[in-house]
C-alpha cells in the first residue's frame, strides 16, 4: 500500500499540527473521496503551478466558500449516481469561524452530506498571524499586539446548534481519538463537523519539537476539550483535564505577556466551559 | 407547443429543456421566478435535477462550481447586487473552465437601490471570461439558454455564459413563445461531456492551485483563446440551432445597414424599439440602419468593423454607465472602429439608467443630437446623458 495520500517532503513549517491532522483525515478517509481546501497554510496540501502532493482529487476554493463548494460537488456527484464519493472540507479556523461561516451554517441548515474538518491554529497564520474568530483571550497576534481582549467564538456549539448529525472536537495529540472521529463522520447522514486544535509553532512561539506536548497540554489544563455530538446527544471522549492552565500558557510565547489577573480570567473561562460541556452529557 | 409566458418562464422552460442537473439559487428580485419555477419543475418530477436553496449567491456561484467540477450540467440565475456578490467566484468558474450558464434579469446596481432594469450588473462582468448573450425577447430567453449550453460546453470553448434579458421588460412582460419539442433540443445539445478536469477519485486531479508567475498568464491566455474559438463556435451553434429550430441569430444581427448613413448600435429589448422607429425613418427617407448586439462578449469586432465601415454617423446606446469613462459598449465600438479612414462619428448615449423607459422620441432626440454634433465633443468626452433633467445638470 502505498504509505499516504500525501507526498512527502511538504512545506509547511516544522512542527506544523495542521500536516499531521491532514494525513490522519485524509488516511481514514481513504481514496473514495473528493477534497476542497481554501486558503491558509493548508492550501499547498492542494499543490502550487501544476504539481500536487496530494493523491486525491481536490480543488481550491475560495476562503468563504469551503462548505458551498463541498455542496455543489455533493449535488453534482449524487445526480451523477457517485453517491458513494465522500466530499472532505478541509480548512482553517479563519476560513471557518469567521469569513466562511455563512456557507457553513448554509450547508450545515440543509444537512449536506459533507465531511468538513477545521483545523484550529487559532488564528490567520497563512497571512502572517492575525487573530481570528478562534483566537482565545489574552493571545498575541500581529492585529492583538496587546493580547485578545474578547473569547474565542464557540465553534464547536455552533455548529451543534444546527442539529446536524455528528460534531466532534478533537485535537492533533490524540490521533486515534481523531481517526475514530473522522470515520463517525463519514458514515453520517448529513453534514459531519469535526474541529481539530492544531498547535502552530510558528504563530503561538514555541520550539517545533513541543507540538504535540502543547496540544496534548490544552487538554490536560482543560483548555481545549475532547467531546462528540451524535445526533444532539453529547459524550465526552478524554476526561477533561484540570491541571491550572498556567501549564499550558507557560509553553507559547503568545502568552508571554499576561498578567496575573489576565491568566485567572482564563482558569475561570477554562473552568467554566469544563461545567458547561460536562453539563451538555447528560 | 406555443404558450403565453414572461421571460422569466421562458428562462425555465429553456434550462429544463437543457437537462440542467444542478440549479442553486437564491432570490432576488426580478430574477426570483427563474429560480421557483424550476424549484416547482423538480418538484413535480418534469425535470430531475438538484435544486439547492444556498444561503447566498456568492454560494450559489461557489456550489455551481462545485457541481460543475464534479461533471454536472450547471445552471443558476441572478440580478444585481446578487452578481455583485458572485464576482469573486465568476472568475474561477471561467478560469477553471466550467461551462455554467447564468441567467441573468438585468437590474440595476446601486447606489442608489433601484429594481429596475439596466446592464450596469452584467457589464462588470464584462472582463471575466464570461460569454455574455442578451435577449430581446422572451423567445430568445429561451432559446438562447440552450444555445448558451451547447457553446459554453463545446470542447473548443469549455466557458460560462451569462443570458441576459431585461428586468421586468422582458423577465416580467407577458409573451406568446414557441416552447421546442425535448428531442429536438436532445438532438441539439448532447449530454454534457465534461473534459479532464473533472473531480473523480478515479482519476485525481488538483483544480484551481496556487499558480506562479511563471504558469499564471499561460493559465490566463488559453481562457482568451476559449473566448476567441467561442466566436466560430457560436455562429455554427446559431445555423444549427436555425436548421433544427427554424429561428435564425447571429452574434450581430443588423436591420438596414448596407446602404445607412446612421447606425445605432444597442444591446436587449431596446433593439425591438429602435428597429420599429427605424422602419418609420426609413419610410421617411432617412438611412438609418440598426446594428444589434447579440453576443456582447467574446465582443464581435469584424462585424461591427465591416457594418458600420460605410456609415457617417454611429450613436451607441448604453444602459450602464461607466463612471470616469465612456459607456462600455461605446468604449467597444470605438475599439472595433478604431483606424479607420474615414471613420465614421461615434456618439455615446446614456440611456435607460435604473429602469427609465426609452422612448423612441428620446431615440430621435439622440439622432439629432448626433448629426447637430458635427465632431464636437460633448459635455462628457463623447458620451450624451439625454435623459438628465437640466435641473441635474
Ligand atoms: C476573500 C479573501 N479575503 C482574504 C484572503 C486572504 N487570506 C488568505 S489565507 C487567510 C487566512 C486564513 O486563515 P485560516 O483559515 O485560519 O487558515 P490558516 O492560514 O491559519 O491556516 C486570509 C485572510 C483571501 N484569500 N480571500
Ligand atoms: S504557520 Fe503554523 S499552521 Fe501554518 S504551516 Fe506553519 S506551523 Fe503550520
Ligand atoms: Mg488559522
Amino acid at each position: 500500500m502505498m504509505k499516504g495520500y500525501l507526498s512527502s517532503g511538504m512545506t509547511t513549517c516544522a512542527g506544523c499540527a495542521m500536516e499531521l491532522v491532514a494525513r490522519t483525515v485524509f488516511e481514514t478517509l481513504g481514496q473514495n473521496t473528493v477534497v476542497v481546501i481554501p486558503p491558509g497554510c493548508a492550501a499547498i496540501l492542494a499543490g502550487y503551478s501544476g504539481e500536487t502532493p496530494l493523491h486525491l482529487p481536490v480543488v481550491m476554493s475560495n476562503l468563504e466558500a469551503t462548505a458551498a463548494f463541498a455542496s455543489g460537488i455533493r449535488a453534482g456527484l449524487d445526480i451523477l449516481g457517485k453517491e458513494n464519493v465522500q466530499v472532505l472540507g478541509f480548512a482553517g479556523d479563519g476560513g471557518t469561524a469567521d469569513i466562511g461561516l455563512q456557507s457553513l451554517s448554509g450547508a450545515a441548515e440543509r444537512n449536506e452530506r459533507i465531511i468538513y474538518v477545521c483545523y484550529d491554529n487559532e488564528a490567520y497564520m497563512n497571512t502572517g498571524i492575525q487573530s481570528s474568530g478562534s483566537t482565545p483571550t489574552g493571545a498575541w497576534t500581529t492585529t492583538t499586539p496587546a493580547g485578545k481582549t474578547t473569547p474565542r467564538k464557540d465553534l464547536a456549539q455552533i455548529m451543534a446548534a444546527h442539529r446536524i448529525p455528528y460534531v466532534a472536537t478533537a485535537s492533533v495529540a490524540y490521533p486515534e481519538d481523531l481517526s475514530r472521529k473522522v470515520k463517525k463522520a463519514s458514515q453520517a447522514q448529513g453534514t459531519a463537523f469535526i474541529h481539530v486544535h492544531s498547535p502552530c509553532p510558528t504563530g503561538w512561539r514555541f520550539p517545533p519539537s513541543k507540538t504535540i506536548e502543547v496540544a496534548r497540554m490544552a487538554v490536560r489544563t482543560g483548555m481545549w476539550l475532547l467531546y462528540e455530538v451524535e445526533n444532539g446527544k453529547t459524550t465526552i471522549n478524554i476526561k477533561p483535564g484540570d491541571l491550572p492552565v498556567q501549564r499550558y500558557l507557560e509553553l507559547q510565547g503568545r502568552f508571554k505577556n499576561l498578567s496575573d489577573a489576565e491568566v485567572k480570567a482564563l482558569q475561570a473561562e477554562a473552568d467554566a466551559r469544563r461545567a458547561f460541556v460536562r453539563s451538555l452529557q447528560t | 407547443m406555443r404558450k403565453v409566458m414572461d421571460g422569466n418562464t421562458a428562462v425555465a422552460y429553456g434550462a429544463r429543456l437543457s437537462r440542467v442537473q444542478v440549479v442553486p439559487a437564491y432570490p432576488i428580485t426580478p430574477q426570483s421566478s427563474i429560480a421557483e419555477t424550476l424549484a416547482d419543475f423538480i418538484s413535480q418530477g418534469s425535470l430531475k435535477a438538484k435544486f439547492l436553496r444556498v444561503e447566498s449567491e456568492h454560494s450559489a456561484l461557489s456550489a455551481a462550481v462545485g457541481a460543475s467540477f464534479a461533471g454536472a450540467r450547471v445552471f443558476t440565475a441572478t440580478s444585481s447586487v446578487g452578481l455583485a456578490l458572485m464576482t469573486e467566484i465568476t472568475g474561477v468558474a471561467s478560469g477553471c473552465r466550467l461551462p455554467i450558464v447564468m441567467a441573468v434579469a438585468n437590474r440595476a446596481l446601486c447606489s442608489p437601490w433601484s429594481l429596475w432594469c439596466d446592464h450596469s450588473d452584467t457589464m462588470t462582468l464584462r472582463d471575466q471570461g464570461w460569454i455574455q448573450l442578451y435577449a430581446e425577447n422572451c423567445q430568445e430567453a429561451l432559446d438562447f439558454v440552450i444555445i448558451a449550453f451547447r457553446v459554453a460546453e463545446d470542447q473548443l470553448v469549455q466557458l460560462p455564459c451569462i443570458v441576459a434579458e431585461d428586468g421586468f421588460f422582458l423577465s416580467h412582460l407577458q409573451d406568446t413563445v414557441t416552447v421546442p419539442a425535448q428531442e429536438d433540443v436532445d438532438r441539439y445539445l448532447p449530454p454534457r461531456c465534461p473534459g479532464y478536469l473533472v473531480l473523480d477519485p478515479e482519476s485525481p486531479v488538483a483544480a484551481n492551485i496556487l499558480t506562479g508567475p511563471h504558469l499564471f498568464t499561460e493559465d490566463k491566455y488559453t481562457v482568451a483563446l476559449g473566448m476567441e474559438r467561442a466566436r466560430t463556435v457560436l455562429e455554427t451553434a446559431f445555423s444549427e440551432f436555425a436548421d433544427v429550430f427554424g429561428r435564425k441569430y447571429s452574434s450581430v444581427m443588423d436591420y438596414g445597414c448596407d446602404d445607412a448613413e446612421t447606425i445605432i448600435v444597442s444591446l436587449g429589448s431596446l433593439n425591438g424599439t429602435v428597429r420599429d422607429l427605424i422602419k418609420k425613418l426609413r419610410a421617411s427617407g432617412q438611412k438609418v440602419g440598426l446594428l444589434r448586439i447579440v453576443a456582447y462578449r467574446p465582443f464581435p469586432y469584424e462585424r461591427v468593423r465591416k457594418l458600420a465601415a460605410k456609415a457617417k454617423n454611429v450613436i451607441v446606446i448604453d444602459r450602464a454607465p461607466a463612471l470616469g469613462e465612456i459607456g462600455p459598449l461605446n468604449q467597444d465600438v470605438r475599439a472595433a472602429l478604431y483606424g479607420l479612414y474615414p471613420a465614421p462619428q461615434v456618439t455615446g448615449f446614456v440611456l435607460g439608467l435604473g429602469g427609465r423607459d426609452i422612448p423612441q422620441s428620446d431615440l430621435v432626440k439622440a439622432l439629432e443630437y448626433s448629426i447637430s454634433r458635427n465632431g464636437d465633443y460633448p459635455a462628457t468626452y463623447g458620451e450624451a446623458w439625454l435623459q438628465v433633467e437640466v435641473s441635474a445638470k
